[in-house]
């Protein structure tokens, strides 16, 4: 009995404890920037780095500029294990942490994208889905508080139908081709189907769907199937450990690596380095350099890791999923800049961030003054159009020098395929929720 | 002293009856229920609606489903996850289909097409039994995820998640993000609670009873002329009645956007088990005991060691992890028959004390 009263008792102080807990003492007016990170789950290997560079980011802004504008960034973390429900709670938890309120969110997770963002319009926090999420956020007078520059799923796709393309020696040749599409079976990896779908119709290849379920440690049926059909090219729209399986079952079954092409989540050295030798060539997506040599990543190692403040290895600094946090926390500084331009004050809050965000005009000059010169092409956003309409890029996968290096040129997507499905997709959103649409002139 | 009954005579057959006997419990659900309608509506902010009372309250009637079915009529399923998700995606196709449908009767109506579905795998019960039944449901958890992914119909042909439209009760809005806190927090209540008192009364009457003989031996039940196939079934088809409300309230109110691989996968069918297995089969009160553990436990561990011990949230999420199994294992070595029975000892001493024998 004495035990169980222990238990009980305790039990009931934590109870009682929680409230109190929920309060933070107040300080200097900070920015709160939550960061929804999965360090745990099925999807904690990439979700790793990719925290690490958003929160080093940060850290480094501090260090380096005291903040923006004089105002401190404080990245609050909320462990989400990949999972909606978590999310949610890190969501209600966060939103109005510190003075400022949560300022942005960028879930990480196509599910938890998807919940939060009518939630985020209500309560006016800009949802910054960096080329994930909802593709048809792109078009911002339905969606005006949610970004998914610079660039969306539906771009990647017809990119790769252009690489390909470009591969089989003009867009007439892919008539009579045959192109798989490996997929994530969720609504994150069913995305690209409809546009590839379409261009099937336009360009006369046939497409073949071969969907992989969570988590994907089991895929010989569907590479049995690529065996059995040998398709000429594979698109993979995969995450976590679904990607190193079909990247090494891809290896087994001696498929042409250069004619199979990752998303990018897809393309980062978790899910190549398992297979060895045998994934060199892999091509993959990407909006960004693979670089780790930039002025950024050295500022990084000298002001956090050299002082043990990094938030990861530092031999990991500069990885894909590193600078892909990396930007995305670029990105979040950028328009933070903007909105105390436009607002002439620094005490913003995420309703203010919202213009800023819309205000984003990365140019190279900027990128090279950011120490970041050629890491990502230039993004112009405009209140119409959330996903600044931007290029992706080839990188392939070198086993020798364990690399990526870039095996194309920015591709510009087929905008006017993508943005007349965009268009539709969030035309019939609006219609399901009653949205009237903003109007933009 | 709390629980003496001497004094408490039941002079006719209703009083006999009664739902709750002893007063002391009477007071206690009235008081409960007082400050559930009327003190929590007043305070409750989108946090504790959101991440706190809602999962508890739609993960409660969950529980009170599948207790049926395991705890009173002894058919073990793991088919949780796939007939809440039958629940969440009837509510969108009816809400979709029929827009100026009211939306309690949407979610009741989606309350019936799981019961259908249910019956459908509850049919193999008849012949498999114990382990090898789980096994048959499993199945059912697998093939139905698989089917409402496939099937572009079931969401409504867009390649992405379901998402609920706006709907209004009583001109409240309840659905979808514009909703309040307290609206939405009272909407589920309002089944919790409808849901429970029908269920506790339904497992004290005949219908319990003959799934109670189900339960305890069948051949005997037959024996004495309990119908296996149709209270079987009629167990299955409760039970994913309750278990299809709480997938439509998941959808249409907590969550306003789900993915069945996602929101539905297998680890739901687990988290419900384990909640009627550590608050207490066969006991209605244990559902409600086992969500809150389930559900309540990890929030309050994450709160204390983020909030107030400045934890890195990940270091908290592993101890979470790890705390939440040993915490299970705790109360199952203290208590084998779950909360439900800890509340039944702590009622037997309050009893007695202070002069225990």
């Amino acid at each position: 009995m004495n035990l169980k009263k222990l238990a009980l008792g305790a039990l009931a102080a934590a109870v009682v404890a929680t409230p109190m807990a929920l309060s933070t003492p107040a300080s200097a007016y900070e920015y709160t920037i939550p960061g929804l990170v999965y360090r745990t789950g099925p999807y904690a290997p990439n979700g790793i780095p990719f925290a690490n560079g958003y929160a080093d980011y940060f850290k480094l802004l501090n260090e380096r500029d005291g903040g923006i504008g004089g105002v401190k960034l404080n990245v609050v973390e909320c462990e989400t294990g990949y999972n909606t429900k978590v999310g949610v709670e890190c969501y209600e938890n966060l939103k109005n942490e510190g003075d400022s309120g949560a300022m942005v969110f960028s879930p990480l997770s196509t599910g938890i994208t998807y919940a939060l963002i009518p939630k985020a319009t209500e309560d006016e926090i800009p949802i910054f889905s960096m080329g994930y999420g909802r593709t048809s956020a792109a078009d911002g007078t339905v969606f005006p508080w949610v970004f998914n520059f610079p660039t969306t799923y539906w771009s990647q796709a017809t990119a790769f139908v252009k690489y390909v393309g470009a591969q089989e020696g003009g867009m007439e040749n892919l008539k009579g081709k045959k192109i798989a599409l490996v997929y994530h079976n969720s609504a994150y990896g069913k995305e690209p189907i409809k546009t590839l779908e379409v261009l099937a119709a336009d360009l006369g290849f046939e497409l073949m769907l071969l969907p992989v379920d969570h988590p994907g440690q089991e895929q010989k049926a569907t590479w049995l199937q690529v065996r059995r059909a040998k398709p000429d090219w594979i698109f993979m729209w995969g995450w976590g450990v679904m990607n190193q399986v079909a990247i090494k079952e891809a290896a087994s079954i001696k498929y042409p690596m250069d004619h199979f092409i990752g998303v990018w989540w897809s393309g980062s050295e978790n899910d190549v380095l398992p297979a060895g030798d045998g994934a060199n060539g892999y091509l993959a997506g990407t909006f960004h350099s693979p670089s780790n040599s930039l002025p950024v990543h050295d500022q990084i190692r000298d002001m956090l890791y050299a002082n043990g403040n990094g938030a990861g290895e530092v031999d990991r600094v500069g990885e894909v999923l590193y600078n892909r946090g990396m930007l995305n926390a670029m990105f979040i500084a950028e328009g933070i800049k903007n909105a105390q331009a436009i607002h002439g004050t620094t005490e913003l809050r995420g309703k203010h961030l919202r213009d800023g965000l819309e205000a984003m005009d990365i140019t190279e000059a900027r990128l090279a003054e950011l120490g970041m010169g050629g890491f990502t092409p230039e993004v112009k956003v405009t209140c119409a159009d959330h996903e600044g309409g931007g290029p992706v890029r080839i990188q392939q996968w070198n086993a020798a020098d364990q690399k990526w290096e870039w095996a194309s040129d920015w591709i510009t997507p087929m905008s006017d395929v993508v943005r007349e499905l965009v268009m539709a997709d969030s035309a019939a959103y609006a219609a399901e929720n009653n949205i009237t649409p903003v109007d933009c002139n | 002293m709390f629980y003496r009954e001497s004094g408490q005579f039941k002079s006719s057959y209703a009083k006999d009856q009664a739902i709750f006997p002893i007063r002391q419990d009477q007071i206690a659900i009235v008081l409960i229920l007082a400050v559930a309608f009327l003190v929590v509506p007043w305070f409750v902010n989108d946090y504790w609606s959101k991440s706190v009372l809602q999962p508890f309250l739609v993960f409660s009637i969950a529980a009170i489903g599948l207790n049926i079915l395991v705890g009173y009529c002894g058919q073990i399923s793991l088919g949780t996850g796939g007939f809440m998700a039958v629940g969440a995606y009837a509510s969108y196709k009816i809400m979709t289909s029929f827009p100026d449908m009211p939306i309690v009767l949407v979610i009741i109506l989606s309350g019936f097409c799981a019961a259908g579905v249910g019956i459908l795998f509850g049919l193999p019960s008849l012949r498999i039994k114990g382990f090898y039944l789980a096994v048959a449901t499993l199945a059912s958890q697998f093939f139905l995820i698989w089917m409402f992914n496939k099937v572009p119909w079931f969401h409504n042909y867009t390649m992405s998640q379901i998402t609920v439209p706006p709907r209004e009760f009583l001109g409240v809005t309840v659905t979808s993000s514009s909703a309040g806190p307290a609206a939405q927090y009272l909407f589920c209540l309002g089944f919790v609670v409808v849901g429970a008192w029908l269920a506790k009364n339904l497992v004290r009457g005949r219908t319990g009873r003959s799934w109670m003989a189900i339960r305890d031996m069948d051949i005997a039940a037959e024996l004495i002329g309990i119908r296996p196939l149709q209270t079987k079934l009629l167990a299955f088809a409760i039970s994913s009645f309750y278990i299809g409300i709480s997938g439509a309230l998941i959808f249409c109110v907590y969550l306003g956007t789900v993915e069945a691989s996602e929101a539905f996968d297998i680890n739901q069918s687990f988290l419900v088990l384990f909640m009627i297995i550590i608050g207490g089969l066969g006991s209605i009160l244990g559902s409600f005991l086992g969500a809150g553990f389930m559900i309540l436990m990890p929030i309050v561990l994450k709160n204390i060691m983020v909030g107030s011990f400045g934890m890195a949230a990940v270091t908290a999420k592993h101890i979470e992890i790890s705390l939440m199994g040993v915490l299970i294992v705790f109360f199952l070595i203290v208590e084998p028959h779950g909360f439900a029975r800890l509340w039944q000892i702590l009622k037997e001493k309050l009893r007695l004390w202070p002069f225990p024998y």
